[in-house]
């Protein structure tokens, strides 16, 4: 079974935090304790979404020393293809749910000797594990943290209060921003930077730490993909012998599972790269949405991650 | 100009340390030392740079001659850098150096150039501050004399020629390997007639 074990829980804790997100608290079925985790892992949420299934990652926010249960926090996208929706209208305490067990794809170098991180919104969420992580094995970090407004600026309060003077805030409705180039200049040797958020607010941290001269080894950044809709599209798969179509709302991955492939997957967010797959033969254009792949693979065109891209044209087979 | 680079295909063994040429990256500093031979590949550096006065004036360059004599801090000192410091020796240069990454940003580049000695012990002291080492960049240049540590009596002994050797600590006699630490910047030397006493091999002389 692609994915890798699966743990069964218990919805113990629905709380709304804000106007747009829920904070979810599991616990294992059994009562036992859930598998160990790090700041920055992620966890992949099985959702029956009437009928249909939906398999959603969500970093873990809950403190990395209490196995006793897993937090995630969830921002409702009501333009998205519904994952979200189905955790806010939908999921009651009490409910019986499948989680992925947890991967780390953010992880803290701990030969660093500051951890400088850079949030946007709901990528608040593997911070949290992390500063948890940090504040029990002892660290150093600084947190500069951006939200649209102050009532959206999920756990600012709790941050700001636990950990004074390491906690930055800033607001886009009073048009506060954080002043990058003068913090990155800062830091001393032996810094490394996190940043988590739009893909907008990522970009715009790599390249200017990387034009100031960060080496790559210290940037680290998660951004998941959701898949995203397009247009329906056929698909030849080699080494199943089937054809199959994937619909508007539904990825590749999605619909190579509901054809009963048992095809390989992690994060479902184009990060991890566990879904890569070998393309021989495509007549039109594969619309490559993952960050896996480097730019160079992205234009040969001969490979593809089914859990977030999709392809548009005549002719498209697979190696799955 | 002779350039006297340590192949970087196929080493020996894993740990041994592999080389390649300098080249100018983007950085708010340039820490550049340099011993011996190693002052010609600073000059390459610079000259390949593509503002070289610009990376001049956020350039500090600590220098040592090498184990063999060589000297060129004169050459170095007549670049211009913001900054030039020539110490006597790699060990006194040491100081100087951790006084420099002691208030060192991000944004700092470093260029290391010489001899593996040399190299060695500025990259520990710079990966103590956390710093990863991919991102040191290292050219070998001049002797190629080994830094290498007892593996018995953990002593260190500076620019060996020959193999095997009589560490200068406890007197065994030592075969040099290419199993390195970068932990400690040497080369391991492990006794050689450790079985059978006596019996050593005629040494001779391969590092210069």
């Amino acid at each position: 079974m692609s994915g890798g074990a699966k743990l069964n829980v218990r919805v113990a804790e629905v709380v709304p935090v804000n106007e747009l997100i829920t904070r979810f608290r599991f616990v294992a079925s059994d009562g036992a304790d859930l598998p160990a985790f790090s700041g920055g892992a992620h966890t992949v949420v099985e959702m029956d979404d009437n009928g249909t299934r939906r398999l959603n990652p969500y970093s873990l926010m809950s403190s990395p020393t209490d196995r006793s249960g897993y937090e995630i926090s969830v921002r409702r996208d009501d333009v998205g293809r519904g994952g979200s929706l189905f955790m806010h209208q939908h999921v009651t305490p009490g409910m019986e749910m499948t989680l992925s067990y947890p991967v780390n794809l953010f992880a803290l170098d701990n030969r660093a000797k500051k951890h400088l991180m850079i949030a946007g919104g709901i990528g608040i969420t593997p911070f949290l594990a992390q500063i948890a992580q940090l504040t029990h094995y002892g660290g150093k970090f600084e947190l500069h943290y951006s939200a649209r407004s102050k009532g959206l600026g999920a756990y600012m309060d709790r941050l700001t209060a636990a950990h004074p003077g390491k906690v930055h805030c800033y607001f886009d409705d009073q048009s506060q921003q954080i002043d990058l180039g003068r913090l990155l200049s800062m830091q001393p040797i032996g810094t490394h930077l996190y940043v988590c958020g739009p893909k907008g607010m990522i970009k715009w941290v790599l390249t200017t730490a990387e034009a100031m001269g960060w080496p790559r080894q210290t940037l680290h950044h998660e951004e998941f993909t959701a898949p995203g809709t397009g247009k329906a599209f056929t698909v030849e798969l080699a080494a199943s012998g089937k054809t199959i179509t994937v619909g508007t709302t539904q990825s590749l991955l999605e619909a190579m599972e509901a054809a009963g492939v048992d095809a390989p997957y992690l994060c479902r967010g184009g990060a991890c790269g566990q879904c890569e797959t070998t393309v021989h033969k495509c007549d039109g254009t594969i619309l490559h949405r993952d960050h896996w792949l480097t730019p160079e693979e992205h234009a040969a065109g001969s490979k593809i991650m089914p859990c977030v891209s999709r392809f548009e044209g005549k002719t498209l087979v697979i190696d799955r | 100009m002779k350039i006297n680079l340590t192949p970087v295909d196929a080493p020996s063994i894993r740990s041994r340390p592999v080389y390649s040429a300098l080249e100018p990256r983007n950085g708010t500093l340039h820490l550049i030392i340099a011993d011996g031979e190693g002052a010609e590949a600073v000059i390459q550096v610079l000259a390949k740079a593509h503002d070289r006065s610009q990376m001049l004036s956020t350039a500090h360059v600590i220098y040592a001659p090498g184990p063999n004599g060589t000297d060129l801090g004169a050459e170095l000192q007549g670049l211009g850098a913001a900054q030039f410091y020539r110490a006597p020796s790699i060990p006194a240069l040491l100081p100087r150096l951790q006084r420099v990454l002691s208030d060192a940003r991000m944004g700092t580049q470093f260029y290391l150039a010489g001899t593996e000695g040399l190299i060695g012990q500025a990259e520990t002291a710079i990966m103590s501050y956390g710093f990863p080492f991919v991102a040191i960049q290292k050219e070998h240049r001049g002797s190629t004399v080994r830094r290498v540590q007892c593996v018995h009596c953990k002593g260190i002994t500076e620019n060996v020629a020959t193999d095997p050797f009589k560490c200068s600590h406890c007197g065994l006699n030592l075969f040099v390997r290419d199993h390195y630490s970068r932990r400690i910047a040497a080369f391991q030397g492990v006794n050689i007639d450790a079985e059978d006493p006596g019996q050593v091999p005629e040494s001779v002389v391969r590092f210069k």
